[in-house]
């Protein structure tokens, strides 16, 4: 069997008496894209956070391209980032630039491009999310979710990264825009032939964007398969979290 | 044996009342001491981090210049007024303070000496980490609430030295040339007001200034501004950069990066007077 692109052993996280993560075992194949649902709190973000170097876990492994990301030099791991591209829940563009300096924000940091072309390389990529040219010039405030979201994953592209990641891509989205994006993403994805790994609890979308899902449960990994499977994989608790079923295994914590 | 069990077994005074009031009192100072302590060792670290990429490239000269205009260009309006008023206070109180025993003709000399050691930097820095020290810590701390942080990192960017360097280095520069500037209009706001109100010659009030002032006063006071203008941003930036919990914390960060700016400013004024004056 061949090498996964990205593969979490023994992945172990706490904050404070809370175990958030309590041994994450899961790979993610080279070219595919890996949705990892699961409910509130259930660990998603933290998992997707260790990941990307953002925080460091307790224990355990994240290798990219068989190698441990959490062992290498601060310098290997921000060349490393060089090869991600990552879309943010509420988009997180900065609100002191224009949308073209936000896509183009990577090139233009490592000066690999001028300012003039980053101007022209912006409007490609942001035709490649629907939008136009014009959009570049303005501030990320003066943008609807919708299209905070594309410029989001405009930004996460330009630089074409061998992996993607997605945080709740269409959280906060009506209906149609989260299939919008979702459709981009899985246009993006396909030519660039990344690597995307995607957090959700929206089912609609992890069905849309996904080749392969993984349930997250109180810290674990509790089933993984085909992400068109979902809703009717014999695992209980998938089942129940595809559904939307109050009864089952899976029982809300309340705090009385 | 059970924790709970282990804890009971620490030796407390047997009599409550007062000894134990005594020794939660030593603990909560204790504990005051360790957090200080702790938070100073941090902000120090923080700070060797930032200076460290100054030297390293990449180096962001569009982004050290933005900061360097939104300092020096947009505070010097109120840092301007605040020494022109200064001034002509400090002229007219000394010269009714001083004609009680006769040395109203060292108003320029007092007037001159204030501003410049003392007055023009410590006022030009409160002014601005009022301004922009609070800038500051609401920019990046909205940056740290809503992931920009975060996304910098992962757009091969370290944030400090995107973020907090160039803020550092733009402060440490600007704040002496505001300074400049409020040693200028301090002064002329005391010669406003000792030739127009308190009867001096224009001249000879000018010439009592600049004959008393010595290189060093000036140079002290820029020092200090430097050091001012490093502190302003360092509060800023640290209080922004470990801001939690939304736009509440943002609030809190903003309001403790002034408020520990401004100690620090006449901390760090007391101690450098040390330095360059104690005899």
């Amino acid at each position: 069997m061949s090498q996964p692109k990205i593969r979490l052993s023994g992945l172990t996280k706490s904050f404070g008496e809370k175990r958030v993560l309590d041994g994450i075992d899961l790979d993610m194949t080279a070219g595919r894209s890996m949705v990892i649902l699961g409910g509130s709190g259930s660990g998603k973000s933290v998992t997707l956070k260790c990941m990307l170097g953002l925080l460091v876990p307790d224990a355990g492994m994240v290798e990219i391209d068989g190698r441990d990301v959490l062992k290498m030099p601060r310098r290997e791991r921000e060349a490393l980032n060089d090869r991600i591209g990552m879309l943010f829940q509420n988009g997180a563009l900065f609100d002191s630039l224009p949308v073209w300096e936000n896509v183009c924000f990577k090139l233009l940091a490592q000066k690999r491009i001028t300012r003039a072309a980053a101007r022209d390389k912006a409007a490609e990529v942001l035709a490649q999310v629907g939008l136009a040219a014009s959009v570049g010039d303005l501030s990320p405030a003066e943008l609807s979710g919708g299209m905070q979201k594309r410029v989001g994953l405009a930004r996460a592209i330009a630089s074409e990264p061998e992996i993607l990641f997605f945080d709740e891509p269409t959280t906060g989205l009506d209906p149609i825009m989260g299939a919008v994006i979702d459709g981009l993403i899985r246009d993006c994805v396909q030519r660039l032939g990344a690597t995307a790994v995607s957090i959700t609890h929206d089912m609609a979308s992890a069905r849309r964007i996904g080749d392969e899902a993984a349930m997250l449960h109180k810290g674990r990994i509790v089933w993984t398969g085909p992400a068109a499977e979902l809703g009717h994989t014999g695992n209980a608790m998938v089942d129940q979290f595809a559904r939307g079923e109050r009864e089952g295994p899976i029982q809300m914590e309340l705090r009385r | 044996m059970s924790a709970a069990e282990g804890q009971d077994a620490v030796p407390r005074p047997a009599a409550g009342g007062a000894a134990a009031m005594v020794l939660d009192g030593i603990a909560a100072i204790g504990r005051g001491v360790i957090g200080v302590t702790r938070d100073l060792g941090a902000v120090t670290l923080f700070a060797a981090e930032a200076v460290s990429h100054l030297v390293r490239p990449p180096f962001y000269g569009r982004i050290l210049l933005r900061h360097f205009i939104e300092i020096a260009y947009f505070s010097l309006p109120v840092v301007a007024l605040t020494a022109v008023f200064t001034g002509m206070v400090l002229a007219l109180q000394s010269y009714t303070g001083f004609a009680r025993f006769n040395a109203e003709g060292a108003v320029a000399n007092v007037v001159v000496l204030s501003i410049t050691r003392e007055l023009g930097p410590v006022l030009a820095g409160l002014m601005v980490a009022g301004r922009i020290g609070a800038a500051f810590a609401a920019e990046i701390g909205t940056m740290r609430v809503t992931d920009q942080i975060d996304a910098l990192t992962t757009l091969s960017t370290n944030p400090m030295k995107y973020l907090v360097a160039p803020r550092l280095l733009a402060a440490s520069i600007a704040l002496p040339l505001l300074v400049v500037v409020a040693d200028i209009l301090g002064v002329m706001g005391g010669w406003l007001i000792g030739s127009v109100r308190l009867g001096f010659a224009s001249q000879s009030y000018l010439s009592a200034t600049f004959n008393f002032l010595q290189f060093a006063d000036v140079l002290s006071g820029l020092v200090k501004a430097a050091a001012f203008g490093f502190v302003i941003a360092l509060m800023g930036c640290w209080c922004g950069y470990h801001s939690r919990g939304g736009a509440q914390g943002v609030g809190g960060a903003t309001t403790t990066a002034v408020v520990a700016s401004s100690i620090l400013i006449l901390a760090f004024d007391y101690v450098l007077t040390e330095l360059f004056f104690a005899r």
